[in-house]
């Protein structure tokens, strides 16, 4: 089958999902203006800035360099089904609480990426967790705020387990 | 931007995808790291993508008659994590690290980014210093083509129009083989402003086969080969002022620059190659 506009079967967030998409739409340009799910955020749309972050499958991947057609049968978790979950809840709290967002656009992608290190356990150094979100930019904070929330999470992480 | 409309199909096997190349305008999609961010910005917009990321049979990294083949679908991250990658082929464990950022070794492939050769790119590279070779499948079958004869240009190569890349070989490391790799980048993870990319043999307390392949010099990636006799006869000085490299200005450095840190990469990089292997 060759063809512009296909049938897709997917699992966002857990739900099942069946829509007709163009073969040239992105996968976060799907994910906001198909399923209104706009948590995903649009920076740079060349795979530079991060904003676009998720995970497909369990891994994160940049939601503008994919495309919407690719994702057939595959699992999408955006930063709303991190939310719901709780998943991310630590994270979004020690965001807040250090101010490691002033804008907030870049904030999903970086709670994504920073959840994709935490999640393999583990005390991260500094130094690795900014490695880790070196593909995520941030205009507001200048970083350190970012790093040491996420350093305080996998501290706190650690200590639970 | 959003992408110019495309047809799409998706292969299913290397032979339909050989003759879907046959179409004018038709590209290859693999890991699409590079490709979908020129789709986007419509520095490319091709009239059918043929997407390949349902071929297995072209991922995975195996050991064949004393080469690491490697697959040309193998997205980076397995390379990344390989065992057998970072004992067999130390360069490319080496390497990894610095391409792009975890959430596009995710999806990027290694033969994705030999085929796309971006002169400013890790893996062409250290190819050229592993004396490496690539294997392509067109109409006619398979051939071999030795990294040396494969960068023929700027983002251009020795494929033909109807070949895939279905494979990448290196020499499989030695208890004599020694390599380094160093870059230097605004950003980690970003292309390189200068890289560089070497293979040695260890001869006693010195080096013979020296391969010093640099990135984001020149069109493709390059030897260094007056240096290369240079860091031989063990003079690391007499190295770096045999470079003889001829960079352009671009966004991110002057040629004056490019050279400067030619020398200095040349200084780690050597350091690296006559530590001995762990």
């Amino acid at each position: 089958m060759s063809g512009v506009a296909f049938d897709i079967s997917l699992t966002v967030n857990g739900e099942r999902v069946h829509e007709r998409v163009d073969a040239r739409k992105t996968l976060a340009d799907f994910l906001r203006e198909d399923l209104a799910l706009t948590g995903t955020h649009i920076g740079c749309e060349h795979g530079v800035c991060g904003a676009c972050t998720l995970r497909v499958n369990g891994e994160i991947v940049r939601g503008c360099l994919m495309l919407a057609v690719q994702c057939e049968g595959a699992r999408v978790e955006t930063i709303e089904g991190m939310s719901d979950s709780g998943e991310v809840a630590d994270l979004q709290t020690a965001f807040e609480r250090r101010n490691a967002l002033q804008c907030g656009y870049c904030t999903p992608g970086m709670i994504a990426a920073a959840q994709d290190l935490l999640k393999r356990g583990g005390l991260p150094t500094r130094d690795e967790i900014r490695e880790h979100l070196s593909g995520n930019y941030c205009r507001c904070t200048g970083y350190h705020a970012i790093v040491d929330a996420v350093e305080a999470v996998a501290q706190a992480r650690a200590k639970g387990r | 931007m959003k992408p110019a409309p495309f047809a799409y199909k998706r292969a299913r096997s290397v032979d339909e995808a050989v003759a879907l190349l046959a179409e004018n305008d038709a590209r290859l999609l693999a890991g699409g790291q590079s490709l979908i961010a020129t789709l986007n910005m419509r520095l490319s917009a091709p009239g059918l993508l043929i997407d390949i990321n349902g071929l297995g049979e072209l991922a995975g990294i195996a050991v064949k008659g004393g080469a690491v083949e490697i697959g040309a679908l193998t997205r980076h991250v397995q390379a990344e994590r390989s065992e057998l990658i970072a004992e067999q082929a130390p360069l490319i464990a080496r390497a990894m690290p610095h391409i792009g950022h975890p959430a596009i070794r995710n999806r990027g492939t290694l033969g994705g980014s030999v085929a796309f050769a971006d002169p400013a790119a890790e893996l062409p590279a250290c190819l050229l210093a592993l004396d490496g070779e690539i294997e392509a499948t067109g109409p006619k079958g398979k051939r071999t083509i030795k990294a040396q004869d494969f960068f023929k240009g700027l983002f251009e190569t020795a494929l033909g129009q109807q070949e895939v890349l279905t494979a990448i070989r290196v020499p499989a490391a030695g208890k004599d083989t020694r390599v380094g790799f160093s870059e230097l980048a605004r950003r980690h993870g970003d292309y390189a402003i200068v890289g560089l990319a070497a293979s040695a043999r260890a001869n006693g307390k010195g080096l013979s086969d020296i391969r010093l392949a640099y990135f984001g010099v020149g069109n493709t990636p390059v030897r260094a080969k007056k240096a290369e006799m240079a860091l031989a006869n063990g003079n690391i000085d007499a190295a770096v002022n045999a470079l003889d490299l001829a960079p352009h200005d671009d966004v991110q450095a002057t040629a004056a620059v490019k050279i400067h840190l030619a020398g200095v990469l040349l200084r780690r990089v050597a350091k690296q190659l006559l530590e001995p292997r762990s």
